[in-house]
C-alpha cells in the first residue's frame, strides 16, 4: 500500500489493557465476569450456610444484609451482564461475517467502565461500608436517614458500570445495521445474533431509566434533594417505578441472549436447522416489546389499584405466549434429529424443562390476586431463580462449553464437562425446588435466620446442601478450565459440525476474523455451503490489505477517571484527619478533577485520528495470531 | 471496507455528503441517533418525575408566581434560532464551503451561551426568591429537569467550539465531515428537549 502508518503495536500485559479487537474484549469481559461470578456464588454460599438451621449464628444480621445485597447485585449487574457481552463480542461479528464491531475504542471504553464499576462496588468489602439495602435498593431505605454509606459504593459503581453497558449496546446494534456481510439479510442472521440485537435495543431504553433513578437517589444522599423524602414532598414509589421500567426490561436483556445459545447449540448438535426460525425471530421481537409493558408486576402489592393490577397483570401473562412458542421450537428441533449429548447440548437440553419450570411460576406471580399471598416469600426467591440460573446460567455454560474452542483455541474436556454438568444441574434443583414449598408455607425473603418448628427447617437444609453441590460442579469447572488450558492450542476450525460462519474461520480466528469476506447465501451460512459439498465458503472480496484500528490506553484511563471522580463525590461530606485530603475532597476538587481526566481524554481521542494499520496478504496466515 | 475509505482520507475529490462518504462517518451518525433515542428516554424519565412531583411546593414559591415568561420566551427565541444556524452550517458543509461552516458554529455557539446566560440569570433570580434545590420535593424535580438541560447545552457549546478548532487545523474532510453533522443532530436533540421543557414545565406551570 501507498501509505504505510507507522503504527506502535502492544504487547504482553500491555496489549491487554490497550486491546480494542473483539475477540480480546470477549475474553477479557469473560475473565472478569468470571470472576464476579465466582465472589457472587461465594456469597450466595455464605447466604446458604447461615440458613442451614434455625437461629444459626454463623453471621451477623447486618452481614447477612449485606452478603444478600451484594450477591443481587454482583450476580446481575456484574456476573450476568459481562458474560453476555462477553459472547456478544466473541461471537456476534463472526456471525455476520465482519472484520470488528461498529466502534472498536468504544468496545473498549464499555469493557473498562464495567470492570471499573464492579470493582468500585466491591471495594466496599475493603472500605467496610458495603450496600445493605437489596439489590433493588428501595427508598427510604437506601436513602440518606436509613441507609449506610454503603448505598454510595452502589450508586456509583453502578452508574460508571451502566453507562459502559449503554455505550456496548449501541455498539452492537449499529454493528448488526451496517456491518453484515453481503448477503448475511436480517432474515438469515443467526439466532444468537438476533437475540443479542433485541437485546441492544433494551440495553437502550431501559438503561436511561435507571440511570435517572440512580442520579435522584444520589442527589438525595450527597445534595440534600427531596425526590423520595415524603416529608419534604418527595415520593418513595417513584424509585420503585424508575428502578423497574428499568428493572423487567433488564431480565429480557438476561435471557434473551440465553435464548439464542440455546437456539445455536440445540440446532448444531441435532444437526437440524432450527424449526420456525421466522417464528423465532418474532416471537425474540415480541418479547423484547412486551418486556416494556409489564413493569409494575413488581409492584402489585404497592396499591397502585385494581385496573392497573389487571392490565400489568394480563400483559405480564401474553409474554408466555411468545416465550411457548420458543420452547416448542426448541423441542421440535431436537425431534427426530441425529442429537448429540455432549456437556454444551447437555446444558441447553435441560435448559428446557427448566426454563419452562420458571415460567410456568412466572404465570403465577402474575396473577395479580395470588401474588398479595407469593409476595417477599421464598416462592418468589424460587422462581427467579429458576429463570435466572436454571435459564440464563444453563445457557451461558452451553455457551461457554460450545464457543470455548473458536475464543481459546482449545476444547473443554468433554469428562469433566459432563460431571460439571450434572453436579450443577442436580445441586440447582436440590437448592431452589424446595425453596417453592418453604414460600408457600410463609418463609419470607430476605431474613437472616428463622425459629424451628414451623416446618422449613428440612427444606433449608436440603436447600443448602444443593448450593454446596452447586459449588462443587463450579470447582470442577474451574479445574477443567486449568487442564484445558495445559494441553496444546490445536482446536480444529469446526469441532461441532457448525452451521455458521463461526466455523469456517480458524479457532481462535486471526485479528482480522476473514481473510476474505464471505459470500452468505442462506439461512446458517456455512451449512449451506457443507450442503453443496463445499468447505469453506466462498469469498466475496480477493484477497487483499486489511485495515485495522489501533489499540489505544484512553479508555482504561477514562475509566479510571469516572472512578476516583465517583470516590470524589462520595466522600466529599466525609470528615477526613488530615486537613489535606479533607480539603480536596470537601471542595470537590477529586470529584471534579476525576471527571476531568475523564473528559480530557475525550478531547484526546477526538482531536488525534487513528490512522489505524494495514495487514498486508503476505502477513495474512491461515492460523490464527495465538493468544 | 478500508481500503475505498482511506484513499477519501487523504486528498482526493470530496463527495457530495463527505459525513456519509465512510463507513465509519455512516456508523457514528448511526451510532449517534441510537445514543439520542437513550438520551430520549434519559429526558422522558426527567419530565415523568418533574410531573409527578410537581405539586410538592411545601411552602417555597409557586410555579405561577417563580415564571417570568418573558425571559423564558426569549431564551426560547434564541435556542430555536441557533437550531437554525446549525442547519444553516450542515448546509455549508455540502457545499464544501468550510467558512460558511465556522460562520454559522460561530453563530450557534455564540446562541447556546446567550441561552445558558439567560439560564444562570434566571437561576439566581430563583435562588433570590427562595426557590432553591433542596426546598421541596418540586424545586429538586425542577433544578434536575432544566439543570440537565443546561448541561447539556453547555457540553454542546464547548463540543462544538471544539469542532470549529478541528476544522480550521484538517480542514474539511470525510474524518471531521460526520463530526459536524452528529453535533448538529446533537445540538437540534438539545433544543427539541427544550421546546418541550418550555411547554411542559413553564407553559403548564403558569396556565395550571
Amino acid at each position: 500500500m501507498a501509505h504505510a502508518h507507522p503504527v506502535k503495536r502492544y504487547r504482553g500485559i500491555m496489549d491487554w489493557l490497550t486491546t480494542v479487537d473483539h475477540k480480546k474484549i470477549g475474553i477479557l469481559y469473560l475473565i472478569a465476569g468470571g470472576f464476579f461470578f465466582l465472589i457472587g456464588g461465594l456469597e450466595a454460599i455464605l447466604i446458604r450456610i447461615q440458613l442451614i438451621a434455625p437461629e444459626m449464628n454463623f453471621l451477623p444480621a447486618h452481614t447477612f444484609n449485606e452478603l444478600l445485597t451484594m450477591h443481587g447485585t454482583t450476580m446481575i449487574f456484574f456476573a450476568a451482564m459481562p458474560l453476555i457481552f462477553a459472547f456478544m463480542n466473541a461471537v456476534l461479528p463472526l456471525q455476520i461475517g465482519a472484520r470488528d464491531v461498529a466502534f472498536p475504542f468504544v468496545n473498549a471504553l464499555g469493557f473498562w467502565l464495567f470492570f471499573f464499576g464492579g470493582l468500585m462496588l466491591n471495594i466496599s468489602w475493603l472500605i467496610g461500608a458495603v450496600p445493605d439495602a437489596g439489590w433493588t435498593a428501595y427508598v427510604p431505605l437506601s436513602g440518606p436517614d436509613y441507609g449506610s454509606g454503603g448505598v454510595n459504593f452502589y450508586v456509583m459503581g453502578l452508574q460508571i458500570a451502566g453507562i459502559g453497558t449503554l455505550i456496548g449496546g449501541i455498539n452492537f446494534l449499529v454493528t448488526v445495521i451496517n456491518m453484515r456481510a453481503p448477503g448475511m439479510t436480517y432474515m438469515r442472521m443467526p439466532l444468537f445474533t438476533w437475540a443479542s440485537f433485541i437485546t441492544s435495543a433494551l440495553i437502550l431504553f431501559a438503561f436511561p431509566a435507571i440511570t435517572v433513578g440512580l442520579v435522584l437517589l444520589m442527589f438525595d444522599r450527597l445534595f440534600g434533594a427531596n425526590f423520595f423524602d415524603p416529608a419534604m414532598g418527595g415520593n418513595v414509589v417513584l424509585w420503585q417505578h424508575l428502578f423497574w421500567i428499568f428493572g423487567h426490561p433488564e431480565v429480557y436483556i438476561l435471557i434473551l441472549p440465553a435464548f439464542g445459545i440455546i437456539s445455536e447449540v440445540v440446532s448444531t448438535f441435532s444437526s437440524k436447522r432450527l424449526f420456525g426460525y421466522s417464528s423465532m425471530v418474532f416471537a425474540t421481537i415480541l418479547i423484547g416489546f412486551l418486556g416494556f409493558m409489564v413493569w409494575a408486576h413488581h409492584m402489585f402489592t404497592t396499591g397502585l389499584g385494581p385496573v392497573a393490577n389487571s392490565l400489568f397483570a394480563i400483559a405480564t401473562m401474553l409474554i408466555a405466549v411468545p416465550t411457548g412458542i420458543k420452547i416448542f421450537n426448541w423441542i421440535f428441533t431436537l425431534w427426530g434429529g441425529h442429537i448429540r449429548f455432549s456437556t454444551a447440548n447437555l446444558f441447553a437440553v435441560s435448559f428446557i424443562p427448566t426454563f419452562v419450570m420458571g415460567g410456568v411460576t412466572g404465570v403465577m406471580l402474575a396473577v395479580a390476586p395470588a401474588n398479595f399471598q407469593f409476595h417477599d416469600t421464598y416462592f418468589v426467591v424460587a422462581h427467579f431463580h429458576y429463570v435466572i440460573v436454571g435459564g440464563l446460567v444453563l445457557g451461558l455454560f452451553s455457551g461457554v462449553f460450545y464457543w470455548w474452542p473458536k475464543m481459546f483455541g482449545r476444547v473443554l474436556d468433554e469428562k469433566l464437562g459432563k460431571w460439571f454438568f450434572w453436579l450443577f444441574f442436580v445441586g440447582f434443583h436440590l437448592t431452589f425446588f424446595i425453596q417453592h414449598f418453604l414460600g408457600l408455607q410463609g418463609m419470607p425473603r430476605r431474613v437472616f435466620t428463622y425459629l424451628g418448628g414451623q416446618g422449613w427447617d428440612t427444606g433449608n437444609f436440603v436447600s443448602t446442601v444443593g448450593a454446596l453441590l452447586m459449588g462443587v460442579g463450579t470447582i470442577v469447572f474451574l479445574v477443567n478450565i486449568v487442564i484445558t488450558s495445559r494441553k496444546p492450542q490445536d482446536a480444529p476450525a469446526d469441532p461441532w459440525d457448525g452451521r455458521t460462519l463461526e466455523w469456517t474461520i480458524p479457532s481462535p480466528p486471526p485479528e482480522y476474523n476473514f481473510k476474505q469476506t464471505p459470500l452468505v447465501r442462506g439461512l446458517d451460512a456455512f451449512w449451506v455451503e457443507k450442503v453443496d459439498g463445499r468447505k469453506e465458503m466462498t469469498p466475496a472480496e480477493p484477497v487483499g490489505s486489511i485495515h485495522m484500528p489501533s489499540g489505544s490506553i484512553l479508555p482504561i484511563i477514562m475509566s479510571i477517571g469516572l472512578f476516583i471522580g465517583g470516590f470524589g463525590f462520595m466522600y466529599a461530606n466525609n470528615p477526613f484527619d488530615n486537613t489535606i485530603i479533607s480539603f480536596l475532597f470537601e471542595n470537590y476538587i477529586i470529584a471534579i478533577g476525576g471527571v476531568g481526566i475523564t473528559l480530557f481524554c475525550m478531547y484526546l481521542r477526538s482531536v488525534n485520528d487513528d490512522p489505524g494499520f494495514h495487514i498486508e496478504p503476505e502477513d495474512q496466515v491461515e492460523k490464527g495470531a495465538k493468544l | 471496507m478500508s481500503a475505498v475509505d482511506h484513499s477519501h482520507a487523504h486528498g482526493g475529490q470530496l463527495p457530495a455528503e463527505p459525513e456519509n462518504a465512510t463507513l465509519e462517518g455512516r456508523n457514528k451518525i448511526l451510532g449517534f441517533w441510537l445514543f439520542l433515542g437513550g438520551e430520549t428516554v434519559l429526558f422522558g424519565t426527567l419530565f415523568a418525575t418533574f410531573l409527578a412531583l410537581r405539586g410538592q411546593v411545601l411552602d417555597g414559591p409557586t410555579e405561577a408566581h417563580l415564571y417570568k415568561l418573558v425571559t423564558v420566551a426569549l431564551a426560547t427565541f434564541i435556542l430555536l434560532t441557533s437550531s437554525m444556524t446549525s442547519v444553516l452550517a450542515i448546509q455549508a458543509m455540502h457545499r464544501h464551503d468550510t467558512k460558511g461552516i465556522q460562520l454559522w458554529l460561530g453563530i450557534t455557539v455564540a446562541l447556546g451561551f446567550a441561552f445558558l446566560g439567560l439560564e444562570v440569570y434566571e437561576f439566581f433570580e430563583y435562588i433570590h426568591e427562595g426557590h432553591v434545590f433542596t426546598g421541596s420535593a418540586y424545586s429538586s424535580a425542577f433544578y434536575t429537569l432544566v439543570g440537565f438541560h443546561g448541561a447539556h447545552v453547555l457540553f454542546g457549546v464547548i463540543w462544538i467550539s471544539m469542532i470549529m478548532a478541528q476544522i480550521s487545523k484538517k480542514g474539511l474532510t470525510v474524518v471531521t465531515a460526520p463530526k459536524v453533522y452528529v453535533a448538529a443532530l446533537y445540538w437540534h436533540f438539545v433544543d427539541l428537549v427544550w421546546v418541550f421543557i418550555f411547554t411542559v414545565v413553564y407553559l403548564m406551570g403558569k396556565v395550571g
